[in-house]
């Protein structure tokens, strides 16, 4: 049984007949030729597959291609501008974020929307989000500093305090 | 491809939905958040033959509060309701924050969930704890199922093949009760190996009026504390009473062994968490639920 959608991926809109059995995963993969976002568990756990649904991120092997229909989908192809890198994407590189990459699309894809949402998380914080995604290399630690690094990187610069003129009799710490 | 073929209708009506369900004849399943079926599809543990996808009925994602209740309707994302909670609801906001994670909860919706039916899911048993009743429209009309009676085995509930769950209510509890919410899992957002959640409320000379408390993880449905909420009531709330009333209700549980724990060590650590939850609850009486 095929349908056919109507979805908008990275700002392009794409009309293609899917097979109601189809995942999203596997349409963007397969039809879109998307390969980015990767393929883990196909169950929901491990995060690989992240990608966001109008801005907020969902597994793309928990949705049909069916039900996208009409929607906004952002891959990791759409992350980065047209030149260079995402802060994000520039944190994981500077911070070593990932050793074989397998589950990195995913995080990012996640740690985009939470940073919008926790401009300044805690490290609790971020651990706590990354309980959603399966890591199987860097035992996480070089991802928290990443996902920090990028934090302090996408923080609007701190207005510096206008400078007040010293009153002379201001004794010296010296 | 992973799940098996299946035929997949989008309804635009309650009513289309519902006699879509029939048709299917007892092997269709709706299709809202798709964060449980979806993975079932997958494994093939489930192999219906039509899907009904009620994500674009209208009126479904209204979240509701009225004269004690809490209504949400069977679009209502967990996320949603956190969101909502983040503001309203300290119990609601912590029980919705060890529901997997952020993004299974911006597709989850709570109704998929307390009609999923995992006994080690934390909805059903807030369900249970706060008096909830499950809103079902089928082919012979609408029927409220109270939680009570919802509840029969793992990933089996009281409605019917051919009915649509279109909502859930929570009653909420009344005004200066406390909250208890505790759960030991693996990981954060994984299904709790055992949990427990309480609610629990003061007379004005300091003893307990109302006492309420739910497992889950602790056998094939959430189930009640009923020695808490039956030896509490009219008691001062002593350090020692609510130790003995969470252990009398531990000791009825009837816990499942598997590969994370054994029934002994669940039944144990079910104990200590309804003790905490308890206690916590105490401590929160006055505040805000």
């Amino acid at each position: 049984m095929t349908r056919t959608i109507r979805v908008t991926v990275n700002g392009r809109e794409h009309e293609r007949a899917v097979e109601a059995r189809q995942t999203l995963a596997d349409f963007l993969r397969e039809d879109l030729d998307l390969t980015g976002t990767h393929v883990g568990c196909e169950h929901g756990v491990c995060g690989a597959c992240t990608v966001l649904l109008d801005g907020e991120p969902i597994r793309a092997c928990l949705m049909l291609a069916v039900q996208a229909d009409g929607q906004r989908i952002t891959t990791i192809e759409g992350v980065a501008p047209a030149e260079g890198l995402h802060p994000v994407q520039e944190a994981f590189w500077a911070k070593h974020g990932l050793q074989c990459g397998y589950c990195t699309p995913g995080i990012i894809m996640s740690a985009c929307a939470f940073l919008r949402e926790r401009p300044a998380p805690s490290r609790e914080e971020i651990r706590e989000m990354l309980a959603g995604h399966l890591c199987r290399c860097t035992g996480y630690h070089f991802i928290v500093e990443a996902i920090e690094a990028a934090a302090q990187a996408l923080a609007p610069p701190i207005p510096r305090p206008t400078p007040r003129p010293t009153p002379r009799s201001t004794p010296r710490n010296e | 491809m992973k799940p098996a073929p299946f035929d997949y209708v989008a309804p635009a009506s309650l009513d289309e939905a519902v006699s879509a369900m029939a048709t299917g004849g007892g092997d269709a399943k709706v299709l809202a958040g798709g964060q449980s079926l979806v993975p079932m599809l997958a494994l093939r543990l489930a192999r219906p033959t039509v899907l009904v996808d009620i994500n674009r009925l209208p009126g479904l994602d209204g979240i509701r509060e009225a004269s004690g209740m809490l209504e949400l309707g069977a679009l209502v994302r967990q996320r949603a309701l956190e969101r909502w909670a983040a503001t309203r609801s300290p119990l609601f906001a912590e029980v919705l924050r060890h529901v997997a994670h952020p993004p299974i909860r911006n597709r989850g919706t709570v109704v998929g969930n307390v009609v999923h039916a995992d006994p080690a899911s934390e909805l059903p048993a807030l369900l249970l704890c706060l008096e909830g009743v499950v809103v079902a429209r089928g082919p012979r009309g609408e029927r409220m199922i109270p939680a009570d009676r919802f509840y029969r085995a793992p990933l089996t509930t009281a409605l019917d093949a051919d009915e649509v769950a279109t909502a859930v209510r929570f009653t909420l509890p009344p005004a200066g009760a406390g909250w208890g919410f505790a759960e030991v899992s693996r990981r954060h957002g994984d299904f709790a190996l055992v949990g427990a959640v309480a609610v629990l409320a003061r007379a004005a000379d300091g003893t307990v009026a109302r006492a309420r408390l739910a497992f889950f993880g602790a056998g094939g449905t959430p189930v009640r504390g009923l020695a808490v909420e039956q030896a509490l009531p009219g008691q001062a709330p002593t350090p020692a009473r609510l130790a003995e009333a969470a252990r009398a209700a531990a000791a009825a549980l009837a816990p499942d062994a598997d590969i994370h724990a054994t029934a002994a060590y669940r039944r144990e650590v079910a104990a200590t968490l309804a003790e905490r939850t308890l206690v916590a609850a105490l401590a929160r009486c006055g505040g805000t639920t």
